[in-house]
This record gives structure tokens, C-alpha cells and sequence, in this order.
């Protein structure tokens, strides 16, 4: 536990030593601001809720997310960094785990700083805050699924625009796993079992079901299980090719 | 001590480290000499490791690096070739986490802070980052992190790399003064460093250990008495050609 809270004290202070938590953040603030008003018309609508806000954050998620995990691993490969930190007395899994909760918390701070919009929904009516937390908490556990994807594949590359494109291309694919652009590939060949668990695995879905309010242990599980899942396949690539 | 045995590396057909076996002592200061490409910065990598070797064992400080890495690599400092180091923080903020890794507290800690940092000369760059150091500096705070928590054992890959003569004996002598009770190993292109700072030389190329002596006792198997001419006789002789897995292997 030491070890991993070494960890990740240093990985989230060096998003602070670099004006990439400023860029990141005020990005996202922007950008969260603009889907929400413009295009999910929050004010045009009429209701107290945070709907037309939250229901941007997969899209919103799919292209900063993969800019703030691509870093994490490619960038200790390219510095040579990475001899360094394998060297020390840390076990791989402490690694893995404290980059991996450096970067959710700096994505958690990127989202905590959207409470004005909390503010202003509470201002303006009356708004049932539990649902307004649910979606928080929703938005939260999707940014991690797409920082565990991220981080493993940044894992595999010492080139971050490499990184970066692979990422946006596989949370792509697991956001729209329930839909017929990706379902329409495996429909006709595959059997249906497994047509219904790849649509189970979209992002989407569980967000979505999460955001209205009812966090439903399975949705909590998806997400638990995908970061597990990720975060693992992230070791193991890194144990077969420390050195590339 | 460290004990190295049948020590093997592959890269598909290619053998990198071919079958090396040897053991250094408590008062040994080893040089690793080689030709670029010779299997010295592999062997230093499984030693750490790093690498995990194809077939052989390792042990430091009697504990086998695959078995125990984290006691293993608790007792061994090292300098990776080209000292990397996070680029963004400062000298200050990077020796603290290396000592918050080494699991250093207290009075322990600060002592061993201000032991590297007096040693390796880096009071006046402590708040600067390290991405803003000369080449010098940059080293020396390689260095730094590898002695921070005063190991038994020290593998420096080319410690002097980059460094401007007078640095260069700064740290030779570094690495003298420390040698008494320690176990440390150099790879160098620089053969005067050799006779400088090391009682124990290994020459390999083409991955195989093809000499291990003392350098004076290198230097004499050339008629001119140099180990250059030594160096370059064993180096360049056709057995170093790297050798390929066997076929049928």
C-alpha cells in the first residue's frame, strides 16, 4: 500500500509540474459547458436536471480520456523511465494500480470542477440531487473503464500519438457495443449468446442506466470488472515487453 | 555478493548473452568492458531485473532475482544507461520519491538526502527541474538515486558518460571511496577507467565472457603492456561474431 500511494503522489504531481493539468482541465470544462448548453440545449428545455450535461460525457470522455492515459506508460518507455521504476523495489501490480489511480483522480478533479453546473441547475429549479449524484458517480466509473483501457495500451507503445488513436479506437468500439454499427459485424455468423455479451459490454448502456438515477449492482460490477480486467491485461503486457 | 550462473539471453535466434558465469565479492569494484553491442548493458539489465534472463540464475545478496526480485532489488542501487529520470520534477521532489520507494523515514532519510546531495555536488540545482540540468547534472543525479539508500551492491552503467574530465574524477573517486565493503559494478567504453578505479576486469563481446582478470594482469598479456591492445585483440578476434541458437535448439 505504501508503495502504491508513493506511486501515485508522484504520477499525480506531474500532471501539475507540466501545463497539462491546466489545458486538460479548462478543455474540459469548455467543452463539457458547451455540449451541455448548446448542443443538449439546457436552458431551451425547461427542466431542472442534468440531463442534456451528462448525456454528452461518453462523447466528451471518448477523445480527453485517451489524451490523459496515453501518456502514462508510453511516456516512462520513450524517457526510459521504466528501468528506473522496475528496478525499485515495487512489484509490478504497484505500479500498475498507482499510474492507474493518479490519472482517475486528476479525471475526478477534471469532473468534481463541473459543480457550478450543479449550482446553477440547483439556482434556476428543483432538482432531484440523488439522480444528480448517481450520474456523477456513473460518469466517474465510465472515465475509469476508458483510463484502464488507455493505460494498457499506452502500455504497449513507446509513440503517444500511437497510444492516443488506439485508445480513441477501442473505447469507441466498447461504447457502442449495444449498437447495430458494431453488433451488424458479428450478426449472421456469431451465435447469439455471444451477440447479447458483446452488447452487455457497452459503455453506454451502463452509463446511461446509472445516470437516471439507479445504481444497480450490476452496472457497478461492469465497471469494476472491466478496470480489473484492463488493468491486469496492462501488467501482463508490460511483464512480456519491459524492455521493447 | 553476487553470483551469476550459465546466464543466458535470446532475442528469437539471436544469443545476446551467451552462457556467462561469475561472482563478485564484497570489495570488488568490476569493470564491464565490450565493443557496443556486446551484451553489457543486457547482463547488467537481468542482473537488475529488469530482463528476465532466457535460461541461468542470478542470485544478489543471496537472494535469486526471480525468485525475490524485491529483496534483490532492495539491496542493489542502479544507474540505467543514459541515467533516465523523471524530466519533470525537480532534483529535490525525484530524490524524495526515490526515497519514499526505498522506504526511508525519519532522521535516516535526511541524512541520506544530504549525504548523495553534498557528494554529488547538487545543492544549487535542488528546486530546478530536471529536464532543465546539463548532461552533467543529469548524471550525477542518476548516481544520486542509485547510492541514495547506501546499498551493498551498485551497478553503474556507464556512470562517466557525458561528464567533463574533472567530473569524470570527481566520480571515479566516488566509486573508490565507496569500494571498500561494497560490491560495484561499472560498464565503460573507457579503458583508462578500468586502471582508474577497477581491481577486476571482464572483457566480453559477442555476448560471451571472453576474459576476467586483473587489469594489470590484462594489460600484461600484450607485448606493448596497454590494455587497449588487449582490448582489441580479444574484441575483434572472429569467435565474437554473436552466436546463433542451434537449429535443431
Amino acid at each position: 500500500m505504501r508503495n502504491v500511494a508513493t506511486i501515485f503522489r508522484r504520477e499525480f504531481a506531474s500532471y501539475f509540474a507540466t501545463p497539462l493539468a491546466f489545458v486538460f482541465i479548462v478543455i474540459f470544462l469548455i467543452l463539457a459547458g458547451v455540449f451541455a448548453f448548446y448542443i443538449g440545449t439546457f436552458y431551451e428545455r425547461g427542466q431542472a436536471d442534468l440531463e442534456p450535461f451528462f448525456s454528452y460525457h461518453p462523447w466528451l470522455y471518448l477523445f480527453l480520456i485517451p489524451a490523459l492515459s496515453m501518456r502514462l506508460w508510453a511516456e516512462e518507455r520513450k524517457s526510459g523511465t521504466i528501468e528506473l521504476l522496475m528496478t525499485l523495489p515495487v512489484t509490478l501490480w504497484q505500479a500498475v494500480v498507482g499510474k492507474f489511480l493518479a490519472a482517475w483522480l486528476f479525471a475526478g478533479v477534471a469532473l468534481a470542477l463541473t459543480f457550478p453546473m450543479w449550482i446553477t441547475v440547483n439556482y434556476l429549479g428543483d432538482p432531484d440531487n440523488g439522480t444528480i449524484l448517481a450520474a456523477y458517480i456513473g460518469s466517474f466509473l465510465m472515465a475509469g473503464g476508458f483510463l484502464a483501457i488507455g493505460a494498457c495500451i499506452s502500455a504497449t507503445t513507446r509513440n503517444q500519438v500511437i497510444a492516443f488513436i488506439f485508445t480513441v479506437v477501442v473505447c469507441f468500439l466498447f461504447l457502442l457495443a449495444g449498437f447495430a454499427l458494431v453488433l451488424e459485424v458479428f450478426e449472421g455468423w456469431a451465435p447469439q449468446p455471444i451477440i447479447d455479451a458483446i452488447a452487455s459490454l457497452s459503455f453506454l448502456t451502463h452509463f446511461t442506466s446509472i445516470s437516471k438515477g439507479v445504481i444497480d449492482f450490476r452496472d457497478l460490477l461492469y465497471f469494476g470488472t472491466l478496470i480489473a480486467v484492463w488493468l491486469a491485461a496492462n501488467a501482463i503486457v508490460l511483464d512480456l515487453k519491459k524492455a521493447d | 555478493m553476487i553470483e551469476i550462473s550459465h546466464l543466458t539471453k535470446s532475442y528469437g535466434s539471436l544469443l545476446a548473452v551467451n552462457d556467462i558465469s561469475f561472482t563478485v565479492q564484497p570489495g570488488e569494484v568490476l569493470g564491464f568492458l565490450g565493443p557496443n553491442g556486446a551484451g553489457k548493458s543486457t547482463t547488467m539489465k537481468m542482473i537488475t531485473g529488469f530482463l528476465t534472463p532466457t535460461s541461468g540464475t542470478i542470485r544478489v545478496c543471496g537472494h535469486d532475482v526471480e525468485a525475490d526480485p524485491l529483496a534483490a532489488k532492495a539491496c542493489m542501487g542502479y544507474l540505467p544507461e543514459g541515467a533516465p529520470s523523471y524530466a519533470e520534477m525537480t532534483v529535490r521532489s525525484f530524490l524524495e520519491f526515490i526515497a519514499n520507494v526505498r522506504g526511508l523515514t525519519g532522521d535516516v532519510r535526511q541524512r541520506r538526502l544530504d549525504d548523495v546531495i553534498g557528494r554529488l555536488a547538487l545543492g544549487s540545482v535542488l528546486e530546478q527541474a530536471i529536464e532543465t540540468l546539463s548532461k552533467g547534472f543529469k548524471r550525477r543525479v542518476g548516481l544520486a538515486q542509485a547510492l541514495l539508500h547506501d546499498p551493498q551492491v551498485l551497478i553503474l552503467d556507464e556512470p562517466t558518460d557525458g561528464l567533463d574530465p574533472n567530473q569524470k574524477h570527481q566520480v571515479r573517486t566516488l566509486i573508490s571511496e565507496m569500494s571498500k565493503d561494497k560490491i560495484i559494478v561499472i560498464s565503460t567504453h573507457i579503458l583508462e577507467e578500468v586502471d582508474a578505479v577497477c581491481n577486476r576486469a571482464i572483457i566480453i563481446a559477442g555476448g560471451r565472457l571472453l576474459a576476467d582478470d586483473t587489469p594489470k594482469n590484462l594489460a600484461s598479456r600484450a607485448p606493448s603492456g596497454r590494455l587497449d591492445d588487449v582490448f582489441r585483440e580479444i574484441t575483434t578476434s572472429t569467435q565474437v561474431i554473436p552466436q546463433r541458437v542451434p537449429a535443431h535448439a
